[in-house]
């Protein structure tokens, strides 16, 4: 579980994060949603540790992360996963050499258990075959497949990501959802997903943030966000045409 | 006020450099990668520059020895005294800044703009010793580079002076020989040494702290190109006036 607590973070005298609290459970796919500029991927850099805030505190667990040494702070690091929105894929490294990264930099694991355990991985993500491929060589949606691998390679407690189905065709996002559910749930993590993208909202969103210009303005679930009536989550979720038409099909009771 | 920001945040990035060391094993495998980047593929290019600028330099020694008072030995002396000191060393190096320097600087750099770096990070590496520490040991390989440089000029020099027509091998090689002052090698390998540090961390520097996307990595790689020609430039007058004068 991560806990944040009053959490504000700014640029150059300009405010992006206003005072967030929250919590996002573990085994659960969480979500921060919001409109571009609404501060998700300072809250997602805060969360990883990229960011220190100014004011506010993360809790992981029973450990506040501001207040760790920098020995605890990087092990901490090491339970987390990450999917970044580009993949984030080492151009030079195959896709194996990608996924079994991890393992050579952080455990003592002899190079047949860390070849059993990239199989493993990649036969999970449904990756086989495309082993000794760069990441140029292969689509987005395995691009996105192999970071996946390469983020829960470790079992991390954490797994992050930053809009995981942006650039890929709706079919493949969904996949791609599906994938981050049942890992979430298979290794019962703590899954956050920065996104705005509705469809994942539906398919997989069992904690929902939503965020407006640094403000946590509401907090719920998939079947929470449909019926509430604050207007900029309503305004956001009904930004796009099929919703808004199914939101007025359910209006008129069709 | 910017340039005394820049220095200081590139002394702060040595530092970050040579703490939190990466994995023994896996930086042993980034070294014979940077090694092969770095140093291997910049042979042929040295090769092909260092033959035929000391062959320059013996012509134009030659075409200049109008005085018959002048011994022709003058020509090979010239030729060595010009390649050890400066040619090879300084003249290789800056040719290296464009090379191995803008390939450092565009490599680290679209790493950054690609997230890669920040996925170390969040790995928890130290991504400044994973990417910069390899170049600089790799680069400890340089004054290699520079010997091979050094010989294949006063080589160049020696067909050019000899097989045009300007002075006998005998000459050529006397002069060679002449007044030679085993200090001047050191001298030169001392700058050598202090230059492949200059090449390792300065694109290195600009390549990491880039913001902006692929036309930024492009100004950084320029931007490094100058600030590594400006640095060894300036740091070659410091070390001979401190080693020669």
């Amino acid at each position: 579980m991560i806990e944040v607590k009053n959490l504000h973070k700014g640029f150059g005298g300009t405010e992006i994060l206003k005072g967030i609290s929250t919590s996002f459970d573990q085994g659960k796919t969480n979500l921060i949603i919001g409109t571009s500029g609404s501060g998700k991927t300072v809250f997602l850099k805060c969360l990883l540790g990229l960011y220190s805030p100014e004011e506010g505190s993360i809790c992981y667990g029973n450990q506040e992360y501001e207040t760790l040494s920098e020995d605890e702070k990087r092990d901490l690091r090491q339970q987390m996963g990450m999917v970044f929105q580009g993949s984030a894929l080492f151009d030079s490294m195959t896709v194996t050499e990608n996924v079994r990264f991890p393992l050579e930099m952080f455990t003592k694991q002899s190079n047949s258990e860390m070849d059993d355990r990239v199989n493993e991985i990649l036969k999970r993500v449904n990756l086989e075959g495309a082993d000794d491929k760069l990441p140029s060589q292969i689509s987005g949606g395995m691009q996105k497949r192999v970071a996946i691998a390469r983020a829960i390679v470790t079992n991390p407690k954490y797994l992050f990501c930053d809009e995981p189905n942006s650039g890929l065709d709706p079919k493949t996002a969904i996949v791609i959802d599906n994938l981050i559910k049942e890992l979430t749930e298979e290794f019962n993590i703590t899954t956050v997903i920065n996104t705005h993208d509705m469809n994942s909202v539906m398919e997989i969103g069992e904690k929902i943030v939503f965020l407006k210009n640094g403000h946590l303005e509401w907090e719920g679930d998939k079947s929470q966000i449909f019926i509430t009536d604050n207007e900029a989550v309503t305004d956001f979720v009904y930004s796009s045409n099929l919703f808004k038409k199914v939101r007025e099909a359910q209006l008129k009771g069709l | 006020m910017y340039y005394l920001h820049q220095i200081g945040a590139y002394f702060l990035m040595i530092q970050q450099v040579f703490s939190r060391m990466t994995k023994r094993k896996v930086l042993w495998k980034l070294i014979i990668k940077e090694v092969d980047d770095l140093i291997t593929n910049s042979l042929g290019i040295v090769a092909f520059i260092s033959f035929f600028i000391g062959a320059v330099v013996a012509i134009q020694t030659a075409l200049n020895l109008t005085d018959p008072l002048i011994p022709k030995e003058l020509i090979g002396f010239a030729s060595r005294q010009s390649v050890i000191l400066e040619f090879a060393p300084t003249f290789i190096s800056v040719i290296m800044a464009g090379k191995v320097g803008s390939f450092i600087t565009s490599s680290i750099g679209t790493m950054r703009v690609t997230e890669q770096i920040d996925a170390l990070e969040v790995m928890g590496i130290n991504a400044l010793n994973y990417l910069v520490f390899p170049k600089i040991i790799a680069l400890f390989m340089y004054p290699f580079v520079i010997a091979i440089a050094m010989f294949l000029g006063i080589f160049g020099a020696y067909v050019a002076a000899v097989y045009g027509g300007f002075v006998s091998s005998n000459e050529f090689m006397t002069g060679l020989r002449e007044e030679f002052i085993p200090f001047h090698l050191v001298y030169s390998f001392i700058k050598t040494f202090i230059f492949s540090f200059l090449l390792a961390t300065i694109p290195s520097f600009h390549g990491f702290y880039m913001k902006g996307g692929a036309l930024e990595v492009g100004k950084a790689s320029t931007t490094s190109f100058v600030w590594t020609t400006v640095v060894i430039i300036v740091v070659n007058y410091l070390v001979t006036q401190i080693l020669l004068s």
